[in-house]
């Protein structure tokens, strides 16, 4: 196989053996060792419809709304992108101290988030991305679902900004 | 039918934020999943487009949870707009209403400003610019930074994680300085 170090799932927390580049082991990481099929992951779709109502019910996904946050005219997004911390952050401790487990009786990890540059440059490249199409990635499937049609041309979009970025990955600074 | 009133009004950050919270937990106890949407669009292109470059080649199978959440965030955005939609006109805070019409906007009465996100506008420069070039940025932005809105300033520091609070100060800077600085040219340009 060459080079293709990660045919055993997506080895994320270790060094690509390519670049040397530390991967992103957080975002949207998997932890579970048991695997699962199709049916097992209808629930998330399930949660994804939920998660989506209250994105287009709180407005999180309009333009007008990421205009007013960073035009500080209002302090919905602040209010709730904060409690959503808050609330998740003590979700998580609750979590840690009790050492809960999952459905599937494994215990709960998060994997730890390593600094590199990217997070500065590239937080800044989407923060440019976010006024200018009023939406992060979550948004962008709301108001596709919200019959935004014109968004999918963006979504398109940020799946090529993605691919480039996998492809230049070696050559940027991290 | 009090009650689908109630929902159908827009709902206030102290409701929707812990909400958006709670899919921190809710995630790590279906099935350990840290909450994070952008990785879905890398394992779109380790789907469909992996072209022999590393970072795109994995099991991208393993990590389908994802593209579940996203088809329901689609079907929820769906949902929320054509069953449960807000009969009331939409409000905008006045200052920002004031500054975009001086921008040269000039429809508030939906979500999206019609004036720039329709479907008529793909092929002409505002959308080679609010769509292709915004959108391509929101793609390249987020998987560079290694992650968005919800992998960094949601997930990560609800795991007290310093580079995501890093993270999500430079989503803040380049969205401000994008606001005031870049979106003024931009929108005289497309005028």
């Amino acid at each position: 196989m060459g080079n293709f170090n990660q045919s055993s799932g997506i080895d994320l927390v270790s060094a690509d053996n390519n670049t040397g580049i530390k991967d992103d082991g957080f975002d949207g990481t998997n932890q579970q060792q048991h695997p699962e099929g199709f049916a097992s992951n209808i629930k998330y779709l399930i949660v994804g419809i939920l998660f989506g109502i209250v994105f287009v019910k709180a407005e999180i996904v309009s333009w007008f709304r990421i205009q007013e946050m960073f035009r500080l005219d209002s302090f919905h997004m602040y209010g709730v992108i904060g409690s959503a911390v808050v609330v998740g952050l003590i979700s998580v401790q609750i979590i840690k101290l009790f050492k809960l487990k999952t459905l599937q009786d494994e215990p709960i990890s998060v994997p730890d988030k390593t600094f590199n540059k990217g997070q500065i440059y590239g937080g800044i490249l989407f923060g440019i991305g976010w006024a200018i199409t009023g939406a992060c990635p979550g948004p962008l499937f709301a108001q596709i679902g919200s019959g935004f049609l014109a968004i999918i041309v963006t979504l398109l979009s940020a799946i090529a900004g993605t691919w480039t970025y996998g492809l230049l990955r070696p050559k940027l600074p991290h | 039918m009090e009650i689908l009133e109630i929902i159908r009004k827009p709902w206030p950050w102290y409701v929707a934020g812990p909400l958006i919270g709670l899919t921190v937990p809710i995630l790590l106890l279906l099935g350990n999943k840290s909450f994070g949407i952008s990785s879905a669009l890398r394992h779109i292109c380790a789907a469909a487009i992996p072209a022999n470059i590393s970072f795109f080649k994995y099991d991208w199978k393993k990590e389908a949870w994802n593209l579940f959440f996203v088809a329901g965030i689609t079907l929820g955005g769906f949902v929320a707009t054509f069953w449960l939609a807000n009969p009331n006109t939409f409000v905008i805070s006045q200052a920002t209403q004031t500054s975009l019409t001086a921008l040269g906007i000039t429809d508030f009465s939906g979500l999206m400003p019609a004036d720039i996100f329709s479907i008529a506008n793909i092929f002409t420069l505002k959308g080679l610019i609010f769509f292709v070039l915004g959108g391509f940025l929101v793609g390249f932005g987020t998987r560079y930074a290694g992650g968005c809105t919800s992998g960094h300033a949601i997930m990560g520091l609800s795991n007290l994680q310093w580079p995501s609070l890093v993270a999500t100060i430079s989503f803040m800077v380049g969205g401000f300085a994008c606001t005031h600085l870049l979106l003024p040219f931009l929108l005289q340009l497309v005028k």
